[in-house]
């Protein structure tokens, strides 16, 4: 048309659906499972495992149907966060199948509690409840920030989920750790929902307060600090994970809830004061309660040094096993089947289960799982950058901050990075609490992306028409 | 079964979980090389990022030798069209909100025929205020009359801060 042609702008490719990626993606996600699983069986038993048909096949329909949820409710949606939790949550399976096909911890299981019931089985089961409320949740939440309307409302229920292990009669005390409650023969971690509701409360509070929280602060040494009444929430959040870890000895739900309160903090600000802040807080506060607390004194003895008190402490002697897992595993790993990991004892399936990955694929499988994890992280964040909405920046930011801490606590612990948290590798561990709220996670990322991605609606016919705006002096 | 089937077995599906590593990276690479580069001409894309425009049906002025040290684009550093980039070869741009402008300002503070900027007969730039609502700044100062441009001074109009590069 014209001659100058030399004018160039630069934007983003327009987005496709990529929902064929993704199914094929997920294909692929679907075959690796059911390729250990046959592995697993060859190396154990000498032979293809009788119900690979059955798993295989149940294993490919729930992902099936994930994925044509998803192709018609989140048509936009991003096309990895599908296919990697699919595949974390088969290996899972797998991973737990493996380990009951341990004799060492059949004969454990019978001598202390009588009976021993196969995990993988109930695990598949979680599996499709999880997909089940994966499907409700892309159905039912149409659009990410009707849930701003329950600001408030979910901080009391963050807190009531938080509190009901502490109550005499409903909660479990589980080796020591008071996460669980049993209601009806099933025991539940509310800790791991109340992540996701207490996400919202930070997301719809910091989304109203971050400019009084950004600006109205005084420089003292290069930092910004906020004015004192600015401080009143983060340290109420603060005396609530201290609370939580000296009533429910529960270092990790303490650690998460804070941690992502600051993450969440930092990106409504953008100021480096409150990371500063808040990892003196926390410093602090872990410092006072280890030195005090006699669970968490035992967790911290065992990370300084599991092998000095090996013999004397079964928290020691599991991190010792965990450790040594890691480093008989090698760089290529023992291969499917053929580690000790069972060692480990009655953990090892559900907090412990990354040293069976340690051992068994070796360094090599363990950064594909750490890759894995980190690739579920980046797309949340990306979704978080291209979402449109503050409400919903802020709760992808919350929600992937909140995932990345959690894998951050276990693989750390097991590996005797940090003192051992008693949290469960999101889609690999055993729990069902753990499956279903992830899954949620997962769905509500998906349903954000989704909105974020979804093409603008076409620009106001004639903006010569409007009115010019004028500014006023104030 | 055979150490050698294990060992096959074994290493195998350590390639196979990288492979799918590979294949989800590969997917989001279009995240960090997805950009679009729109030549001026195509048709405008829609949204408001592919805002900078036909300069109308007139014939490009005679090419003036290049001075010097002289811009040769102007950039938007600031407002929802940051990154928009022009390149001048001498041609007039005009600024607002208008559809026939150069660059088309998304911007309810900029009027519809906002500002222009213009070489001179020496190829100096200069920018002229068109009798805006809110007036062009100019640095700090609000524009009376046409004023060359320095080499780079931001340009504010409403919330948009353009600026002339090398």
């Amino acid at each position: 048309m014209s001659v100058v042609t030399n004018t160039t702008t630069i934007g983003a490719i327009e987005a496709p659906s990529r929902r064929n990626t993704e199914l094929l993606l997920l294909a692929f996600a679907v075959v690796i499972p059911i390729f250990a699983y046959a592995n697993v069986g060859l190396s154990i038993h000498g032979e293809l495992p009788p119900g690979m048909l059955v798993y295989g096949l149940g294993f490919a329909v729930l992902a099936g149907i994930a994925h044509l949820v998803v192709r018609r409710f989140a048509k936009y949606a991003d096309p990895l966060l599908l296919p990697i939790a699919t595949l974390l949550n088969g290996l899972g399976v797998v991973l737990i199948w493996r380990l009951d096909q341990s004799e060492r911890l059949r004969t454990l299981a019978k001598r202390s509690f009588g009976v021993f019931t196969e995990s993988a089985p109930r695990q598949m089961m979680y599996t499709g409840l999880a997909i089940a409320l994966f499907s409700v949740v892309l159905l039912v939440l149409k659009d990410h920030r009707v849930l701003q309307r329950f600001t408030y409302i979910s901080m009391a229920g963050a807190l009531v989920l938080l509190i009901l292990p502490v109550i005499p009669g409903l909660g479990a005390d589980v080796f020591g750790a008071k996460i669980w409650i049993s209601v009806g023969g099933f025991s539940i971690q509310p800790g791991e929902f109340a992540k996701i509701v207490i996400a919202i409360f930070f997301a719809g509070y910091l989304m109203v307060k971050r400019d009084a929280l950004a600006l109205a602060s005084r420089r003292f040494m290069g930092l910004y600090l906020p004015r004192g009444r600015d401080l009143g929430p983060i340290l109420m959040i603060w005396a609530m994970s201290l609370l939580v870890l000296v009533f429910e000895n529960d270092l990790g739900t303490s650690l998460l809830f804070f941690g992502m309160f600051v993450i969440m903090l930092y990106v409504a600000t953008e100021r480096t004061s409150w990371i500063v802040i808040g990892l003196l807080m926390s410093v602090g506060g872990a410092t006072v309660v280890g030195m005090t607390a006699s669970h968490v004194k035992v967790r911290v003895t065992a990370w300084l040094d599991p092998f000095a008190c090996y013999s004397t402490s079964g928290a020691c002697e599991q991190v010792g096993q965990s450790i040594m897992s890691f480093g008989s595993g090698g760089v290529l790993g023992t291969g499917w089947g053929q580690g000790n990991s069972d060692l480990i004892g009655f953990a090892a399936n559900s907090d412990f289960i990354f040293s069976t990955v340690g051992e068994e694929l070796g360094l090599t499988g363990v950064m594909a799982f750490l890759l894995l994890y980190g690739l579920i992280i980046e797309r949340g964040v990306r979704t978080a950058l291209a979402a449109r909405d503050p409400f919903g920046k802020l709760f992808a930011i919350g929600l992937s901050g909140a995932f990345a801490l959690q894998i951050f606590v276990v693989a750390g612990g097991v590996m005797g990075l940090i003192p051992l948290t008693g949290m469960t590798m999101p889609f690999l561990a055993s729990g069902g609490s753990s499956v279903l709220a992830n899954w949620v996670l997962i769905a509500i990322l998906i349903r954000i992306s989704d909105t974020a991605r979804r093409p603008a609606p076409a620009p106001a016919p004639s903006p010569d028409s409007e009115m010019t705006q004028v500014v006023r002096p104030s | 079964m055979s150490e050698l089937t294990l060992t096959v077995m074994r290493l195998g599906f350590l390639a196979v979980l990288w492979l799918f590593v590979i294949v989800a990276v590969q997917v989001i690479r279009s995240d960090l090389f997805g950009t679009r580069v729109t030549q001026r001409g195509s048709r405008r894309g829609g949204g408001a990022a592919a805002a900078a425009q036909q300069p109308g049906r007139q014939p490009a002025p005679p090419q003036q030798r290049q001075r010097r040290g002289a811009p040769t684009k102007l950039v938007v550093s600031e407002g929802t069209l940051t990154g928009t980039t022009v390149t001048l070869a001498g041609q007039t741009i005009t600024l607002g909100r208008a559809h026939d402008s150069t660059i088309v300002l998304d911007d309810d503070y900029a009027s519809s025929r906002h500002a222009r900027i213009y070489p001179d007969r020496d190829g100096q730039w200069i920018v002229e205020d068109l009798g805006s609502t809110n007036g062009t700044y100019l640095d700090r100062t609000r524009l009376t009359t046409p004023t060359p441009i320095p080499p780079g001074a931001p340009i504010r109009i409403g919330k948009t801060v353009i600026e002339l590069r090398k």
